[in-house]
């Protein structure tokens, strides 16, 4: 497969996968360009993590191609559910894990100290450095494990699900960090159950149940229908500043039997 | 002081004190990443596993580093296989592949008779039969694990904490669990003649648990259970003479020990920095592709 522009970083083309039972992703058509800044969004079981993982590279399709321009710098921040906070790692110890080419040796370098507080910096943690990985907030985890990817000086940013878990206040740090790497030309795709937060802050959207079933602005995608295919529900969308705002307002589909009606 | 340093006087001892120290330090580098990979299982069963290479090799007059080894290296290596495939359920494959090579040499021990080297001494540990092809054994294991740590110090690290991230960054993840092990079967081979095979898992897991209760800080976690491994094999090997009680049970009891005061000592900071310890204990060694949607 060859890509249809010089941009792009990664195409996805017929893209199946599964885990020995139903398919968690069917036939997924998807290009990553240079400069992107994506959010897929689906209900829960929807592939979304699977689909990041192809992009990544740890799964392989089961049906379909994958083609990665040769040489990509991908980074990888993983759900903070998925990681392990009573491993004994510092920040600086985590961050530093990525560098695993080049030096041998186990202690780090004079440069490699300075890399590291450099991006620390960058994220406003550096006097976080030598604590424990367990003792920060949400938001202070989340840009740990940025950190950790932009040692290798990724290309592309991939992150599962950065905004769960977090309050309101320090998801819109993370979004607007994110904005910031951005700016600086990484180009971003991230998965997240937040609808509201992913109009105001990405460009582009993927919705995903499966297989994709909109794509383009949030605008072009937020839409009802493209919705309720996604979730199985219908659900209202409102404008506000010129932005979608999805009410959430949960109207379940008719084949679904209310609890409080069951007895009566 | 004079009785104290009698022991000394004596080769074999001298030969054991040696071996338990090398034993303990071995062990307690090799258990930071058996404890925080939740591996613990897999290193009482490859030592049971080992048993039975022991037992065949004394009974058939083979070579006990040669046929021990192959088949430490065999079940290691088959036990690695089936955790990270999943082919079934991985406590169940290492349950069938370990208690079954364990049950193997007890009754091959019960059939031939317990010619060669001491069958209470494999299960229990003990200094009499140390000599010093033992002493050169183990050097050789510490230095060639010690080799591997040091230069796989990233890889080991980042396998171990984030398997699937680090295999998306280049690192074999699948060469770096076969390696550990190795390094787990070399271990568990050169130390058994002291500790014992039903003893060694204790010598793996005590020192890594006191050196995390101590640190959150990872290359301290790996000094300071080398140095605590070290220590209890000293101690433990020391009281072995004194109490005349069997090598392998001392030096346990002095980790143990070792471990209710750090216990005590460091409260419910200690006991927070071990909590999560058993947080991978289902997934042995965690395949790259779990089952994600």
């Amino acid at each position: 497969m060859t890509p249809s522009s010089a941009t792009e970083l990664v195409r996805l083309a017929g893209v199946s996968c599964s885990y020995g039972g139903d398919p968690v992703l069917a036939d997924v058509d998807l290009a990553v360009t240079a400069r992107q800044f994506s959010g897929i969004v689906g209900p829960s079981g929807s592939g979304k993590t699977t689909l990041l993982r192809v992009l990544l590279g740890s799964v392989e399709p089961s049906a379909g191609t994958v083609w990665r321009r040769p040489g990509l710098r991908v980074g990888y921040v993983p759900q903070v559910e998925a990681v392990d906070w009573s491993f004994p790692v510092t920040v600086s110890e985590c961050v530093l894990m990525a560098r695993t080419h080049g030096r041998v040796l186990p202690w780090r370098s004079r440069s490699e100290q300075a890399e590291v507080r450099d991006i620390l910096g960058r994220l406003g943690i550096e006097e976080l450095a030598s604590r424990h990985i367990r003792d920060l907030s949400g938001g202070q985890q989340q840009r740990v494990f940025i950190a950790r990817a932009l040692l290798g000086a990724p290309e592309l940013l991939l992150m599962d699900e950065p905004t769960s878990g977090v309050d309101v206040r320090t998801r819109h740090d993370v979004l607007h960090l994110l904005e910031d790497l951005h700016g600086d030309g990484l180009a971003i795709v991230l998965t997240t159950h937040d609808l509201n937060g992913m109009a105001a802050h990405l460009p582009h959207i993927v919705c995903l149940n499966t297989e994709v079933l909109g794509e383009g602005s949030p605008r072009q995608v937020l839409t009802p229908d493209v919705l309720e295919r996604t979730y199985g529900a219908r659900m209202e969308i409102l404008e506000h500043a010129g932005m979608p705002v999805v009410l959430d307002r949960y109207a379940p589909a008719d084949n679904v039997v209310r609890l409080r009606n069951k007895g009566a | 002081m004079e009785e104290l340093l009698r022991p000394f006087d004596f080769e074999f001892f001298r030969n054991g004190l040696i071996v338990a120290t090398l034993a303990g330090a071995l062990c307690g580098m090799v258990g930071v990443y058996v404890v925080l990979k939740g591996m613990s299982y897999i290193g009482h069963g490859l030592s049971h596993a080992i048993f039975g290479g022991f037992a065949a090799s004394a009974l058939l007059g083979v070579n006990f580093a040669l046929g021990a080894g192959v088949w430490g290296v065999a079940s290691a290596l088959m036990i690695n296989g089936v955790t990270r495939r999943r082919v079934i359920g991985a406590d169940a494959a290492i349950g069938v592949i370990t208690t079954a090579s364990f049950a193997l040499g007890l009754a091959l021990f019960a059939v031939f008779g317990r010619a060669g080297r001491s069958f209470d001494a494999a299960l229990f540990g003990s200094i009499l039969g140390v000599g010093s092809e033992d002493v050169w054994a183990i050097v050789a294991v510490t230095v060639l694990v010690a080799l591997v740590v040091f230069f796989g110090y990233r890889q080991l690290l980042f396998t171990t904490f984030d398997p699937e991230v680090a295999e998306a960054s280049g690192v074999r993840t699948a060469r770096v669990d076969a390696l550990l092990m190795l390094a787990l079967a070399g271990s568990i081979l050169a130390t058994m003649q002291v500790l014992g095979v039903t003893l060694i898992a204790a010598t793996l897991v005590i020192p890594a648990t006191v050196a995390r209760m101590l640190t959150d800080s990872f290359s301290r976690m790996l000094l300071l259970a080398t140095g605590i491994g070290a220590v209890t094999g000293f101690v433990g090997m020391n009281l072995s003479y004194h109490l005349d009680v069997q090598s392998g049970p001392t030096i346990v009891l002095v980790g143990a020990a070792l471990f209710a005061v750090v216990f005590a000592v460091t409260g419910r900071r200690g006991r927070r920095r071990t909590a999560g310890l058993d947080r991978h204990a289902t997934t042995p060694l965690a395949p790259v592709s779990s089952t994600p949607r």
